[in-house]
């Protein structure tokens, strides 16, 4: 409001850099790219100059991966990735190829690629589509996109709807783009746990795509409409309705409940409490005793857990990883916390292919030296990254805990009669 | 979430506790508001250097001397110098070497050529009871091309008012000559992640080889590994002369591989290790801790049977200064801090600084304590603490890590 008057203080805390560099030994991309002149130079010390004078922003700091792994990093809690972000979103002038767009319209894409699913999964994947995808579109040739599913988790849902409504206590379910277009099973398995403990699941009356794709592709009065129209549900569900929103992805969470905030500007403080993962929804219930879950005694497993960038910003991999270790039959290391290299579309456009592949050495090759039954995180794409890096398969904690439940007496343990 | 002990602060201090406690059979969790300390680690552990400008040669005998509120004088000389000898054995069982004895100090170098009193240092690291000691022989100091963290020739001039004969030069390989493209990039913690890929360290070596024939001994800035210590060894084995390792400005290569190799022995004990969290607030109930509350957690608590709270002084806001108070930011504890602000600070940066003996009130049990009453379930350890002035007197680590094991073995032993 007073940026008029004090031109030169931030509203990002910059000034609290003490330039210790720790940022940058934790920065993904430094290393393995010098391109890129790493989170100290690109946030604080060239903000300080780009608050005098627009022309010191440097293109290169289209490099960031925007993972905020210098923020958690950081001692002096300055608030270096929304520095980076902020500055692409004011000061960049690159337009957004037809590639970056295609990427970013995640709801659009996946509309028109379920409804023709079988056909489409099938020519993504061939070669020769693949080496024209790579030459026309720069969509580099060793990416594999996720199969679209034919029938749409919405879809699925509205059957469902109705005994949604017959439950006690009653939750919205942000379920993403992931969820709806490309592996519904997973928001399935979310409505199994919940059921099984007494709660109905609900869509909101408007959701579409969180806006994470668009944001970092430079498309952002695309990403601040639809950011206003899922706050606009988003608030109704929790104000209106009493129903928290829960989400299955921590990217679609984390930009929720951060990124609309910090970086296109939208107030959502009086709801973003009301916005949460929903392992830690359930975490919440079964530590105050409210709810308990059962669990099959056939479940065995070695699972090794990977803690997603934005997920390891929330601090809230505790959660996922509790409760998984609630299941008898599971045996759960933590890989190395660490940027899996995709970073959402980056890893997709063939310029960035090489970096984003060197950025996740060191996890591929510790997974495969653990060679768990399955890797365990909390995001998608890093779930592509992972299945497409190494030999192991990549499940969500949700589905593992669906899988691993025993309904019948779950359901016995939490009073649920239907 | 439930624990048995919590402990807020991840450095030096917090990890030492936690791991002890863990390795016991503990569940502890370690809430970290960012990263430590570590990270300008001088390659060598300080116990207690320096009685104002005059050097300690035993810490132990000299602990008599300290101010009654200093850290080591609440735990008393036998019982630092049985720490002291648990932290070495501690360390040694994590695979890290040190060297050096409690009750006899050495010299290790600093980054501009001045030999500091030290405790322990790490193996392969300049150290020395005395220059001459070393013979050090014909010396070549050798940086990498563009590393500006590393000042040969300050080491150089230091050495040489010491009588050493001794050269300058660099040497560099082609991806090393890369990361010069991004010069504020060109730092030890990328240098090593470069090294530790693919045959880079092979080829570096040789080079080094070439540059350093006809020398006695090869002087090297430490920037050889952050995730473990091969690439030292492998130096060292194939390197015909002397090699000694310099620390250099931050970031602190050996630092960080300390701090991750602390870090990842707590988490296979079962530790939970949480980074980039801040504690807000706890709740009392009579004068024990009951539970905490974090940025991240909100209104999920964090209860546990014991606290710590190694949160570190100003640098990493365990202690806050304000207009004209300080203070202790998340519990509020009692703090030590005398006299007006004007007083807090000398004008000349070199003389003692006041301010950096502030610090948190305990009993001799390590409790700290709230309007003069003591919280029994919950202790104060590292540099959080009063009257010691680690700058000064050196002593950081020493009063870290001994703080750090005394708190653990209080909390073992109820």
């Amino acid at each position: 409001m007073d940026k008029k008057i004090a031109l030169n203080i931030s509203t990002s805390n910059f000034e609290q850099c003490l330039k210790c560099t720790i940022c940058t030994v934790y920065c993904p991309v430094s290393a393995v790219n010098p391109d890129y002149p790493g989170p100290k130079q690109a946030g604080p010390d060239n903000e300080r100059m780009r608050l005098k004078n627009a022309d010191f922003y440097d293109k290169s700091l289209k490099h960031c991966l925007n993972c905020k792994r210098c923020e958690v990093a950081c001692p002096s809690n300055v608030k270096i990735g929304d520095i980076i972000q902020a500055a692409r979103i004011k000061y960049s002038t690159d337009k957004p190829k037809l590639r970056d767009m295609i990427l970013a319209n995640t709801d659009i894409v996946g509309t028109m690629a379920s409804t023709f699913a079988p056909i489409v999964n099938t020519v993504v994947g061939m070669k020769p589509v693949k080496m024209i995808m790579d030459k026309t579109l720069a969509i580099d040739h060793h990416r594999t996109f996720p199969k679209y599913s034919s029938q749409r988790f919405e879809s699925w849902y509205k059957k469902q709807a109705a005994d949604q409504d017959k439950f006690d206590k009653h939750i919205s379910y942000f379920h993403g783009c992931y969820v709806n277009y490309n592996f519904p099973k997973l928001g399935k398995d979310l409505v199994k746990i919940l059921n099984a403990i007494g709660y109905g699941v609900h869509l909101l009356e408007k959701e579409k795509c969180c806006g994470v794709a668009l944001i970092s592709n430079g498309l952002i009065d695309q990403a601040k409409r639809q950011a206003l129209l899922n706050t606009e549900s988003i608030r109704k569900s929790v104000k209106e309705q009493g129903r928290t929103v829960l989400g299955t992805s921590s990217t679609c969470i984390f930009t929720l409940r951060d990124e609309y905030h910090h970086l296109l500007d939208i107030d959502n403080e009086d709801i973003k409490d009301g916005i949460e993962l929903a392992t830690r929804f359930i975490f919440r219930l079964i530590d105050s005793e409210d709810v308990k879950l059962a669990f099959r005694d056939d479940y065995k497993a070695r699972i090794a857990y990977h803690t997603p960038c934005h997920m390891e910003k929330l601090g809230w991999a505790i959660y996922s990883t509790s409760l998984m270790r609630m299941i008898p039959g599971v045996q759960l290391t933590m890989l190395d916390s660490q940027c899996c290299g995709i970073a959402g579309t980056y890893g997709f456009k063939k310029e960035n292919y090489e970096v984003s592949q060197k950025i996740g050495e060191t996890i591929f090759k510790q997974i495969e030296t653990l060679q768990p039954d399955f890797v365990a995180t909390d995001c998608e794409t890093c779930k592509w990254q992972i299945e497409m890096s190494t030999s192991v398969e990549v499940q969500n904690p949700i589905s593992i805990i669906a899988d691993a439940l025993d309904v019948e007496k779950t359901m016995k343990l939490n009073k649920v009669n239907l | 979430m439930r624990f048995d002990t919590i402990i807020i602060g991840g450095g030096l201090a917090g990890l030492v506790a936690g791991i002890k406690l863990t390795s016991e059979g503990q569940k502890c969790a370690i809430i970290s508001s960012g990263q430590s300390a570590l990270h300008f680690f001088s390659g060598s552990f300080d116990l207690l250097g320096y009685n104002g400008t005059n050097e300690i040669d035993n810490p132990i005998e000299a602990i008599a001397g300290l101010d009654a509120k200093h850290p080591y004088a609440k735990l008393g000389a036998s019982t630092v110098a049985a720490l002291a000898n648990e932290a070495k054995d501690f360390f040694a069982s994590m695979g890290v070497r040190l060297n050096g004895d409690a009750s006899a100090n050495h010299y290790r170098i600093s980054p501009t050529g001045e030999l500091r009193k030290t405790w322990l240092t790490l193996d392969k690291h300049f150290a020395c009871d005395s220059l001459e000691s070393l013979s050090l022989g014909k010396t070549l100091i050798l940086n990498i091309d563009g590393f500006l963290d590393f000042h040969p020739h300050f080491l150089s001039d230091g050495l040489k008012r010491q009588g050493v004969d001794c050269h300058v030069a660099s040497v560099t390989i082609d991806e090393l000559q890369r990361l010069r493209t991004s010069p504020t990039e060109m730092r030890s913690a990328n240098i090593a992640k470069v090294l530790h890929k693919d045959d880079a360290i092979v080829r570096l070596t040789e080079k080094i080889a070439e540059k350093s024939q006809g020398f006695d001994t090869v002087i090297l800035p430490s920037v050889f590994g952050i995730y473990d210590s091969l690439m030292e060894n492998y130096l060292v084995e194939r390197l015909k002369c002397n090699v000694k390792l310099v620390s250099t400005f931050p970031p602190s290569a050996p630092g960080i591989r300390l701090q991750m190799a602390l870090k990842q022995r707590f988490q296979n004990l079962g530790g939970v290790y949480m980074l980039g969290d801040m504690v807000t607030n706890g709740h009392f109930e009579g004068n024990r801790l009951m539970d905490i509350h974090t940025a991240n957690h909100k209104d999920i608590p964090f209860e546990a049977d014991n606290f710590i709270i190694a949160t570190g002084s100003f640098f990493s806001h365990g202690l806050q200064a304000h207009l004209n108070s300080i203070c202790e930011p998340i519990f509020n504890l009692d703090v030590t801090a005398s006299g007006e602000r004007q007083q807090w600070f000398d004008q000349n940066v070199f003389e003692t600084q006041p301010y950096m003996s502030f610090g948190v009130v305990t009993d001799s049990n390590l409790h700290p304590q709230i309007e003069g009453q003591s919280v029994e379930n919950l202790y104060a350890v590292g540099s959080l603490l009063e009257s010691a002035n680690c700058l000064k007197e050196a002593s950081g680590a020493g009063v870290s890590i001994l703080t750090a094991l005394k708190a653990a073995n209080n909390i073992l032993k109820r």
